[in-house]
């Protein structure tokens, strides 16, 4: 695709349990020991086009932060490439990219808790050069007014801060890195619901004044609907549906997406009746041990004798928007 | 208030202060240390120099007014020493192996330890093993056979007391790291890129300052107990430089025929000193242990 920003080609993270030599031995003495990996990510291809911002929401445990940290060039991908503007993210095992940048979930945990907030924001820059010590304070200060920060803060340290703050802390430490793609990991989900609406405003403000491309993370659907020009929906490490937000949200073509938009509890219609929400029956099934066919068969209404079988591909449904369903399949031959 | 309450050393300061025998064993550390570095200018005798030395004052009781022409506050040894300036030199020379001992004990332990930690695997296996080989031993063992092996003398005593000691903070340290290397902070500097070394020593060793502190006090204070037991046994410092070991040494076979001063008064200098250490270790620890913290 020639509009593609970042790309990620076919994609599979798995973790596999360090073997110990204890196990060694125990399984040589015919003991049990778990040696079966976790497949976090699999065969997951995307691209991101410039300008845009992708949200990527699913159940905890489906693999999108994987995904993210992968994008995000912390990850290797066990298989695949992933790539930014045709240069690979990691080389030998590091990260080989400044382009790209992080804000993590919790900014409770995401600073280094000895050091004061200004040295958070302007280490990263002053190690590569995009700013000197002498004019670190005046670029560090400059970061810190644009997420809402008071410049006269740099000298505390993130235990004098809210939540909020921390995370504008670390929004300021991200984008202080000048990156040309941010990747955003869950980054409200731990916060209040009303600081939660500050930090997303703060986010939107600065997406459009630096024309910045965004992956956004969240298990919230109405954060993503607000923040996404796309979305793509996870289940079980793999992507099931994708495209444009409001055609996913309106029209959505997986069984899981209808299931995931139904999960959400609103409040009231527009006519004052209580709407009643379906809860998506089962437990997501274990990424150690996934079920044949599609993955979501155990958990779907309109589960068919193929699904038990085959793994549906990613099908394209109606202009953008793409579904892992044979139910979309047998829709379009007939 | 001095300190500023918004620095964590700040913070740490004013809760020390709350404490006030941690307080005054502080003090009391802080004025064994100025009077062990200023030992030549306040004592009354320089116990190295034999020509000072008469045997007519020999085993004194305290307050006997020698040849010198001044009191024996805490009276004479067999040679005729003053035992007031004997123990200021002595606690001089129990403070700087001690303090040596533990400062490079804990560059070493806490080195290998984070490394242990951080690379992980192979270096990881090694490392670790070898400092839990260690730790089976118990530490005045090990001395014993080091100081066997490499001769008398001031460097062979630190290096048998730093063998001794590094692996507690090797442990320690592994621990601490271990914990730390998996925290978000890392992982945002590794997303940054920031380079190992930085890592490394920017972010992961600070954060596992606080539980190396607290093994440090309590090192220096074994470091000094050690030392004083290797010269107990004779196999500490040469008898030209005798520590507080020696000086209890020396005046034990004096002990059952009522001459006790020349072994007590050494030995409660150095109950004090390791005691006082040890309440500002312990205090120390409370202060950074989360789960004890108030």
């Amino acid at each position: 695709m020639s509009d593609a920003f970042l790309s990620l080609d076919t994609i599979s993270k798995r973790f596999s349990p360090k073997i110990t030599l204890g196990d060694r031995i125990a399984l040589k003495l015919g003991a049990s020991v778990d040696t079966r990996s976790v497949h976090a990510v699999e065969q997951v291809s995307l691209t991101v086009r410039k300008g845009e911002t992708l949200g990527l929401v699913g159940e905890s445990g489906c693999g999108k932060s994987t995904l993210g940290r992968i994008a995000a060039g912390i990850l290797e991908p066990t298989e695949g490439n992933a790539t930014l503007e045709n240069k690979p993210l990691m080389e030998e095992g590091r990260k080989a990219t400044l382009r790209v940048q992080t804000v993590f979930q919790d900014p409770f945990a995401s600073l280094d808790p000895r050091m004061r907030i200004g040295d958070i924001i302007a280490e990263g820059p002053i190690v590569h050069g995009l700013t000197t010590k002498n004019e670190a304070p005046s670029y560090v200060k400059g970061w810190m007014e644009r997420v809402g920060l008071d410049p006269s803060f740099v000298d505390r340290y993130p235990h004098q801060f809210s939540g909020g703050q921390r995370q504008r802390v670390a929004i300021a430490r991200a984008l202080a890195m000048q990156p040309d793609l941010l990747i955003c990991d869950e980054p409200v989900a731990s916060l209040d619901v009303s600081i939660q609406a500050q930090i997303i405003n703060v986010f939107l403000k600065l997406r459009e004044e630096l024309k910045i491309t965004c992956v956004f993370i969240s298990h919230d659907l109405g954060v993503i609907r607000h923040v996404s020009n796309r979305v793509a929906v996870m289940y079980l490490g793999r992507i099931v549906e994708i495209g444009e937000t409001e055609t996913v949200y309106q029209n959505p073509k997986h069984p899981y997406t209808q299931a995931l938009l139904d999960s959400v509890p609103k409040l009231v219609l527009e006519d004052d009746t209580l709407v009643e929400f379906t809860a998506i029956s089962g437990e997501i099934p274990s990424p150690l041990d996934p079920p044949k066919g599609c993955s979501f068969n155990p958990r779907c209404d309109h589960v068919m004798e193929r699904c038990l079988r085959e793994v549906p591909g990613l099908i394209p449904v109606d202009g953008e928007q793409e579904a892992a369903c044979f139910l979309n399949q047998k829709e379009e031959t007939e | 208030m001095i300190f500023a309450s918004h620095t964590p050393f700040g913070r740490f300061a004013r809760q020390f202060l709350e404490s006030k025998i941690a307080v005054g064993a502080f003090l009391v550390v802080v004025l064994i240390l100025i009077v062990a570095i200023l030992a030549p200018f306040i004592a009354p005798q320089d116990p190295y120099n034999q020509a000072t030395l008469s045997l007519l004052d020999a085993r004194r009781a305290p307050g006997h007014v020698g040849s010198g022409g001044y009191s024996h506050w805490l009276g004479t040894d067999a040679q005729g020493r003053d035992l007031f300036s004997a123990i200021l030199y002595g606690l001089r020379i129990s403070l700087k192996m001690g303090l040596l001992a533990g400062a490079i004990g804990l560059a070493i332990g806490a080195t290998l330890g984070i490394l242990a930690a951080y690379i992980g695997g192979r270096v990881e296996a090694v490392i670790m093993r070898i400092v839990d080989l260690q730790l089976s031993f118990p530490p005045i063992l090990l001395a014993l056979v080091l100081v066997a092996l490499l001769g008398q003398g001031e460097t062979q005593l630190i290096a048998a007391l730093i063998a001794a000691q590094y692996a507690y903070f090797a442990r320690t340290a592994f621990g601490a790291a271990s914990a730390e290397r998996s925290k978000d902070y890392i992982e945002a500097a590794n997303a940054t890129p920031l380079s190992q070394v930085r890592i490394v020593f920017r972010h992961l060793l600070p954060n596992c300052m606080p539980p190396l502190i607290v093994v440090a006090t309590v090192q220096v204070a074994n470091s000094i107990a050690l030392e004083a037991t290797l010269s107990f046994l004779g196999l500490g410092l040469p008898v030209t430089e005798p520590s507080l070991g020696m000086l209890i040494s020396n005046g034990f076979p004096y002990m059952m025929s009522g001459r006790y001063w020349i072994s007590v008064y050494p030995g409660f200098a150095l109950i004090i000193l390791i005691v006082s250490i040890n309440l500002v270790g312990d205090q120390v620890r409370d202060q950074l242990n989360p789960r004890l913290r108030r």
